[in-house]
């Protein structure tokens, strides 16, 4: 496959945006193992929501 | 379950963990095709290869236009319903349109320097998409500085109602200005100007790209649900509920 006299130009789009879909990715993925380990944490030293007490399901 | 258990957070979240696998694995798929067909294509008799740039500069750019659309259904949501994940869900889609506007306005510049000789022209659609990317960016502020989720969310609704005029000038600027860049030519009266060795990977593309926009917010609105339970259950701990 050629590319022409603009390669470069093809080659940095695909690169920029495979660089901040994967940044998108590597964020979202980060926050939720942060998020969990943060909960966890907080479960494991007896810090429970009032709806988990009721059997509930509020945030 | 039905749609309203869907407005039960806890339901919420053990629906988005049966579903993501798949939407992600769906999302891949998609993309592989995608990008295979692209390979694919031939060069367009006037831009040459570079017409492989509008494989990612035209599904960005209506990503970064629905995912105001997400935010204003949000905002809506938040204002007359109360609905208790239209937050989220707003908040969720903030980063991601940004993102997608982001791509838009580099791949953009990108195509532009070799077509039209320059990477930037303070013509109609570009200032446009320019103001939505600046929009966004305001909206992260605003839900990124404020401390209580309950504060921003009203805040943020209203911005995002406000900034849902740009959507509708985005789109018709090529039609109510003289603009450097290109009329519409894919969703026009008198249907596509665009042969179907090119429009159809283009399509696969925006739809892998939409799956990619899906799949991503699900994933932040589980992390903005786990998010405000932490934020609940430190309070609970403070307050020595």
């Amino acid at each position: 496959m050629s590319l022409g006299p603009h390669a470069d130009f093809i080659v940095a789009s695909y690169g920029v945006t495979v660089l901040i879909v994967a940044a998108l990715i590597g964020w979202i993925a980060a926050d939720y193992r942060a998020q969990r380990r943060v909960l966890a944490d907080l479960e494991q030293r007896g810090v429970t929501r009032r709806s988990q007490r009721t059997g509930g399901g509020a945030t | 379950m039905a749609v309203i258990d869907l407005a039960n957070p806890t339901r919420f979240l053990t629906l988005v963990d049966r579903v993501l696998p798949w939407l992600a694995a769906l999302t891949a798929l998609v993309f592989a095709y995608g990008l295979y067909r692209v390979i694919g294509a031939p060069d367009d008799y006037q831009q040459g290869a570079t017409v492989k740039i509008m494989f990612l500069h035209v599904p960005s750019a209506w990503l970064g236009m629905m995912g105001w659309g997400v935010m204003t259904v949000a905002a809506l949501g938040t204002l007359v319903w109360r609905h208790p994940l239209a937050d989220v869900a707003g908040k969720a889609a903030a980063p991601i349109g940004a993102a997608f506007t982001f791509i838009c306005l580099i791949t953009g510049s990108l195509w532009g320097r070799p077509m039209w000789g320059t990477y930037w022209v303070w013509d109609a659609r570009l200032t446009s998409v320019l103001v939505l990317f600046l929009l966004y960016l305001g909206m992260l502020a605003l839900y990124w500085t404020a401390e209580d989720p309950n504060r921003s969310a009203r805040a943020a609704a209203i911005l995002a109602l406000v900034g849902a005029v740009n959507i509708p000038i985005i789109k018709f600027s090529v039609e109510w200005w003289n603009t450097l860049h290109q009329p519409a030519s894919i969703i026009r009266m008198g249907g596509a100007a665009i042969d179907a060795s090119i429009l159809v990977p283009l399509l696969i593309m925006a739809l892998a790209f939409t799956l990619l926009f899906f799949t991503l917010h699900f994933a932040a609105m589980r992390n903005e649900i786990l998010r405000r339970r932490v934020r609940t259950m430190r309070m609970m701990q403070a307050s020595g509920a």
